[in-house]
């Protein structure tokens, strides 16, 4: 695993500027090599760009301009109807309201799941680095190698226990399942973030007669905020953009995003509507997307951590 | 720091206990119990619902003399290949770029790295409609005038698994151009001076001299795009649901189709723990090493 901590203080990190004069060599601003290295650079941006754009286009033009037209043409008439269809009218099977159930859905999994699956394993990773019993690693070991595991194996077990708990097919299911598969890389993280904390202080406060309890809730938790968010973005966006689980413990009337998006777009009847199809994808990955762009280095942080969980 | 010391250790310990039954539920009744479950079964004839009547090795023997199933161990190979191949190649070229000390750094990386924010579903749908020979980008080159031109990976089932590389190369590479930065930042610049001094070219340095030092860094990336690969799904569903035909099936879908559409589980387990079987070989022994072997210090 990378030092996770690295990647965000990396590219701030002054380890070029030794003693003596820094900064680069002044040097001539349309030289090859910079010609060569951003011209390079802007090339590989626009491509990765196109996506973007192409889906931004398609979803503001009507259905006549797209089948004339160039995919790549900005709109010659803007219309925010494929955007209107997408989010309250388009059909799944026999809902027809769009894909506002699915984002009320996704809604009412995430922020349980990422609260729960935090809450669980900040305690974990606390228990892990500060009051270790026997047997512990033993168990941490386990989650880990877990992770490793191809979901695929372990779906059909979960549904046997879900079902005999009577909440298979419920969103209480799902938020189950997220948080069990978020554990392991999560517990990972805080183990690794409470390991480095200086143990004077859970001594000093041990002395003072803080319980377990107590020291994480006054010393461990406002100490350790960054960690928090760097799991809550984690959790947010892969729990967002889950689909495999969605589709195993859900139901059509509680499907997450994802699944209705695929729903709506992949359906083989009627005439497909390709710029409600984009306005829908767009939708479906504006949360991520946002978070994404509020939250900058920090989820680089947290997808190099996440990344493992595949 | 070793609990023998402090008194009364059963009743100090008995918190953390209880803060880690979830843990312990998790990594025992689900990772352990599941896991084993699962390949229990995958020796019965299980169809319709699990029952333990054993016929040995037949779901094996079935599965790969299953052609849908020899085609999901091919792509899965292609799709495998072009993926580590090419995000390497890729990641380390852009890293390596972004490293010349430009301006416009993080606008750069923002760049590269947002395909990643969004789900595999949302890549594999915007790439399908990229990719739709009638009105993409097989259609914009026609229309150039170039009327002879055939670019239609999704609807072509001899190449329809490098169409879908294509989006997941898309989603991918800008992590691995992260954790590649992130390696080489962690290069000292005195390995950089020397280099300059004695004269040597710089993509020597960077063959010869960095990439063996970011050797931890590559054997950490390998293993992420492995995990991946074993694990890719969604983006399968939601570009080409596995067609045309059966051209573009993985075995990861093959589990979950086998599992709860055909409604023959024996099938599914066996797939499913073929997979592991396939992770088992290539990953845990790293993933022990990694963090097993690692002690609090």
């Amino acid at each position: 695993m990378v030092d996770v901590a690295s990647l965000s203080t990396g590219a701030q990190a002054p380890r070029r500027d030794a003693a003596g004069p820094s900064g680069p060599k002044p040097r001539h601003a349309l030289s090859r090599r910079n010609i060569f290295l951003y011209g390079t650079l802007i090339v590989v941006a626009l491509y990765y760009l196109l996506p973007l754009y192409v889906m931004i286009v398609t979803s503001l033009k009507g259905m006549p301009e797209i089948r004339l037209g160039n995919i790549f043409s900005p709109p010659m008439e803007i219309t925010f109807e494929p955007w209107v269809k997408a989010w309250a009218t388009a059909c799944t099977g026999l809902n027809c309201d769009g894909l506002s159930r699915g984002f009320w859905n996704s809604v009412r999994i995430t922020v349980p799941s990422v609260i729960l699956s935090i809450a669980i394993a900040s305690v974990n990773g606390y228990a892990l680095a500060n009051w270790r019993f026997k047997g512990a690693d033993t168990f941490f070991v386990i989650l880990i190698v877990g992770a490793f595991i191809p979901y695929q194996v372990m779906i059909y077990p979960i549904v046997i226990i879900l079902r005999e708990i009577g909440i298979y097919g419920s969103l209480t299911g799902l938020v189950i399942v997220h948080s069990i598969f978020g554990m392991p890389i999560l517990t990972l993280l805080f183990r690794n973030y409470f390991t480095s904390m200086p143990e004077e202080l859970f001594r000093a406060a041990r002395v003072d007669g803080a319980g377990f309890w107590g020291i994480y809730l006054r010393i461990m938790l406002p100490m350790s905020l960054p960690i928090f968010v760097v799991a809550i973005i984690l959790q947010v966006t892969g729990i967002w953009n889950d689909f495999l689980f969605g589709v195993v413990y859900t139901r059509p009337d509680t499907y997450p995003m994802t699944v209705q998006l695929n729903n709506i777009v992949n359906s083989v009847q009627g005439v497909k509507e390709y710029n409600v199809n984009m306005a829908a994808t767009i939708l479906t990955g504006l949360v991520p997307l946002i978070v994404y762009f509020i939250s900058g280095k920090l989820f680089v942080r947290g997808i190099a951590a996440g990344a493992v969980k595949g | 720091m070793s609990n023998s010391e402090r008194p009364s250790q059963i009743l100090r310990n008995l918190n953390a206990k209880i803060a880690s039954i979830p843990m312990i539920l998790t990594a025992l009744v689900v990772f352990v119990g599941g896991t084993a479950w699962t390949v229990l079964y995958s020796f019965t004839n299980s169809k319709l619902l699990p029952r333990l009547s054993f016929v040995g090795l037949d779901q094996y023997h079935r599965l790969w003399s299953t052609s849908r199933w020899l085609v999901s161990i091919e792509n899965l190979l292609i799709y495998g290949a072009i993926s580590l191949v090419f995000s390497l190649v890729i990641g380390f070229v852009l890293a390596a770029l972004l490293d010349q000390k430009i301006r416009f750094e993080d606008t750069f990386r923002t760049i590269f790295l947002y395909p990643f924010a969004l789900s595999f579903i949302v890549t594999g749908l915007v790439w399908q409609w990229l990719l739709n020979p009638d009105f993409g980008v097989q259609r914009v080159v026609r229309d150039l005038g170039w009327t002879s031109f055939s670019f239609d990976p999704l609807y072509n089932s001899s190449i329809v698994i490098y169409g879908i590389s294509i989006a997941a190369l898309w989603q991918g590479t800008g992590l691995i151009m992260c954790l590649m930065l992130a390696g080489l930042r962690g290069i000292d610049e005195d390995i950089w001076k020397a280099a300059r001094v004695d004269g040597i070219p710089m993509w020597k340095t960077y063959l010869f001299i960095v990439i063996p030092m970011m050797r931890p860094v590559f054997i950490t990336t390998l293993v992420i795009i492995a995990a991946g690969i074993v694990k890719v799904y969604d983006l399968v569903v939601a570009q080409t649901s596995g067609g045309p035909g059966i051209a573009s099936e993985v075995p990861a879908k093959y589990v979950y189709d086998y599992m709860f559409f055909a409604q023959n589980l024996g099938q599914g387990f066996a797939a499913s723990t073929m997979m592991l079987l396939s992770v088992v070989i290539v990953i845990v022994p790293w993933a022990y090493l990694e963090f097993g072997g690692r002690k609090r210090g």
